[in-house]
């Protein structure tokens, strides 16, 4: 084949010698600059290897001059985060809770550090999107165990609920009613019949008027005479439509006989104030919070 | 290292040295459009970003602005939003369907006159000239021993070379910022690194493609020339030598004569027996030519078609008293008439023929449907995402609600307040900052001129209905010009 060469009239190139059919290839020289770029591009690799980790050898590879590290690039990216957040975390660190929630941006940043932070630390309970399960509060709705404004939420958080090893801890115990023999068992049936008449899921009836007057004497003092709770000693509203374990029969008498009482962490001994303040913000904006009472709730120390 | 003369100095020519171009001034019909072109597409260049345009207090005031740092572009009173990126895609489908067609009516129209490559070039080979002087003088110049003289030409040249190449650099950077603001920076070195660093880059590429590289880049880099005979055919406009009227060239005769009896030729000459063409062979074509090639070759990749070696002819034809256009614009389909001794086609035939009409067509119903949808979109647009974590909550009265993230986009230069409601579902609705206690069927925020509002909507409604509602987010300007746009979305209650 490579004895087919020969001159091409027309442009006075020699061809490679290959024929298809009638068709030749023309032996056209690369332009010279072509072969510069290629010098360059060799001189260019060796400068890389020699600044930048390049070679594999037995252990580790080499380092290259300049010392660059994908996790050196990672640790330079995760510092320059935390500087550019520094100014941010600083001032929800001075301004008081309440003041939070004036400042929009403010209020952002410290909703989206706070559901990162719940994510890590709550979610495990309360799930991610706050939404609680049996015997984990919704933190989404409008019932509150221990208040809903941002200052008793981030009084909760701080001190936990029934935590052992934190003397602020919210505090209060749910007396197991029939374990405990305080009353019998047809007495906890009424007293599950009554609360199921005061929640409107069963009408009137003989048992639930027995009930009433065991209710007065047994529960109303946590839970208020009308049933309504109690926030300064976490006793829920029996009223409502939101049940924490349950509001059928079955786990009302479950609950009534061997009393029900969660507990929570507090997290101050684990998060740092900045990081409270910003799950307590991100808590109170899901769409629950509440405002500020007017009066200053005095629900620690009630609880005590 | 070898040194790579050796490569190409060998029995095998591996690699070729570039063959010097040495073009020679010209002047006529097809310069002087060349001149027209190069001094409108320069002004363009570089005063454009100096334009202003007034948009009021909240948007810049540069008629031609692309701001990468806010995602915006500025097209004088057309404001063009990321998610409205296709008018900017329509924008280069209509400039590639439009070169299209004027490389399929009249060739390589844009290699020839208006592409960066030529224009830039034309104007380094200009600088050349006004420095070294023309063709024989920079040949000889080219070939002169390295002295003070050579020295303080080639130098010279270099730095104003370099100059231009620093100011084409320093026009695109004015594109993407206020000018006279990054003017004032560049001035006094404050500006940011970027733009130094553009202006860097596009000076080399200036100077290395317009000043070194020249005709390599349109013969040997450049796709446009391999991808337009795609779009050429024999009613395409292409310049031609017409080697019907040329040959045989004068030049070849007379050799002819000296090797023989020369008055027997003449002999022939005058009885008609031998007839010579109008090519004197004088080579002025190729003189002049800014790729360096011989046009009477016939068609080639390296011709741009820029007319220059139609001027050159037609000057030499009226010095020899022949009629212009030896060289000359000419389609495949004329030429073969022409020789045939017919008359060349009509131009509208030449140009109306399907494949310029299905271009033409196709351009101009992209255009017509951007201008379309650029006369009736709208400045305001609403997104309503549901969160779906949970995806519903149980109020302590049994009612159910379901949260929103709410994106509303201002889009006029200015602010406004927008009504948001929602249709489908009786619904009381609040924001964040809002409260159940304050909810009612519309919630009214003010979005910032220009800018995107994000907001958390929560709706709440009875318990009892469909387990998904299909719903309706309206948003509606409160302002005089007014302005509506709507978004779908669900309401999920628990089975």
């Amino acid at each position: 084949m490579a004895d087919n060469k020969r001159i091409d009239q027309a442009t006075g190139t020699s061809t490679v010698g290959h024929e298809w059919d009638g068709i030749e290839e023309l032996d056209t020289p690369m332009p010279r600059w072509w072969l510069y770029i290629f010098y360059a591009c060799i001189v260019f690799a060796i400068g890389y290897c020699i600044a930048y980790p390049a070679w594999p050898l037995l252990t580790r590879g080499t380092p290259g001059v300049l010392g660059w590290t994908s996790k050196g690039q990672l640790e330079a990216e995760l510092a320059a985060d935390q500087k550019a957040k520094a100014a941010t975390l600083a001032a929800i660190d001075r301004l008081p809770i309440e003041e939070i929630e004036k400042n929009p941006t403010l209020m952002h940043a410290a909703i989206d550090g706070g559901r990162a932070a719940f994510r890590i630390n709550c979610s495990a309970c309360h799930g991610s999107g706050a939404a609680g399960s049996k015997g984990y509060p919704n933190l989404n709705d409008d019932d509150w165990l221990w208040g809903g404004d941002i200052k008793s939420i981030q009084q909760t958080l701080l001190d936990g609920v029934r935590f052992p090893g934190d003397d602020n801890t919210r505090m209060s115990q749910m007396p197991a009613f029939g374990k405990d023999e305080i009353l019998k068992a047809d007495e906890v049936q009424d007293v599950v019949s009554y609360v199921r008449f005061i929640s409107h899921q069963e009408a009137a009836s003989p048992s639930a008027k027995r009930g009433s007057a065991i209710f007065a004497n047994n529960c109303a003092v946590c839970h208020g005479p009308n049933g309504g709770g109690n926030r300064t000693v976490g006793a829920p509203n029996l009223t409502d439509k939101i049940w924490l374990y349950g509001g059928d029969r079955d786990t009302l008498t479950q609950t009534v006989t061997n009393a029900r009482y969660g507990i929570m962490p507090a997290w101050g001994q684990k998060l740092d104030p900045v990081t409270l303040k910003m799950v307590a913000v991100y808590v109170h904006s899901l769409g629950g919070g509440e405002a500020i009472p007017a009066a200053a709730p005095a629900t620690t120390v009630a609880a005590k | 290292m070898a040194d790579p003369r050796d490569l190409t100095n060998g029995e095998e020519h591996f690699f070729a040295a570039r063959r010097k171009v040495f073009p020679k001034k010209i002047d006529g019909t097809f310069r002087r459009l060349k001149w027209a072109v190069m001094a409108v597409a320069l002004v363009v260049y570089y005063v454009t970003p100096w334009l202003r345009w007034n948009r009021g207090p909240y948007a810049p005031d540069q008629a031609v602005l692309v701001d990468l740092a806010h995602r915006r572009f500025y097209m004088f009173s057309i404001e063009i939003w990321p998610h409205e990126f296709y008018y900017v895609a329509g924008l280069l489908i209509m400039a590639a369907i439009g070169l299209f067609l004027v490389t399929s009516a009249v060739g390589r129209a844009w290699c020839g006159y208006a592409c960066p490559q030529t224009v830039w070039t034309d104007l380094f080979v200009h600088v050349e000239r006004m420095i070294e002087g023309d063709r024989n003088a920079q040949i000889r110049l080219d070939r002169a021993p390295w002295g003070p003289a050579k020295i303080a030409k080639r130098s010279s040249k270099l730095i104003l070379w370099l100059a231009i190449a620093v100011s084409t650099g320093g026009a695109w950077v004015f594109y993407f910022t206020d000018a006279p603001t990054l003017a004032r920076e560049l001035a006094n070195g404050t500006a940011p690194f970027v733009a130094y660093a553009t202006i860097g880059v596009l000076t080399f590429t200036t100077f290395t493609l317009g000043g070194l590289m020249r005709e390599q880049v349109c013969i040997y880099m450049c796709p446009w020339p391999r991808i337009q005979g795609a779009m050429m055919d024999e009613r395409t406009l292409a310049v031609t030598y017409k080697s019907w009227r040329g040959e045989p060239r004068s030049h070849g005769v007379k050799r002819a004569a000296e090797a023989r009896d020369g008055n027997m030729v003449l002999a022939d000459l005058a009885t008609g027996a031998t007839r010579i063409g109008d090519c004197i062979d004088c080579n002025a074509c190729v003189a002049v030519c800014p790729t360096g090639i011989d046009i009477r070759e016939g068609p080639q990749i390296g011709c741009i078609t820029c007319g220059l070696c139609i001027d050159a002819c037609d000057d030499v034809m009226k010095r020899v008293g022949r009629p212009p256009r030896l060289i000359g614009y000419t389609t495949e389909v004329d030429a073969r008439l022409e020789s045939a001794g017919k008359p060349a086609l009509p131009p509208l035939r030449r140009l109306l023929r399907p494949r310029t009409l299905i271009y033409l067509t196709a351009w101009s119903a992209v255009g017509l449907a951007m201008l379309f949808s650029l006369g009736t979109r709208t400045r305001l647009t609403v997104e309503a995402l549901q969160n779906r974590n949970p995806m519903w909550v149980r109020l302590s009265d049994g009612s159910i609600r379901n949260s929103y993230s709410i994106k509303v986009r201002n889009m006029e230069g200015r602010p406004r307040t927008i009504e948001l409601g929602l249709q489908g579902l009786d619904a009381a609705i609040w924001t964040e900052e809002g409260s159940r206690q304050s909810a009612s069927r519309a919630v009214r925020l003010t979005v910032p001129a220009d800018q995107v509002a994000k907001v958390s909507l929560f709706a709440a409604a009875p318990a009892t209905g469909d387990q998904r509602t299909t719903i309706t987010f309206t948003a509606r300007a409160l302002d005089r010009e007014g302005g509506a746009a709507s978004a779908p979305s669900f309401f999920e209650r628990p089975e």
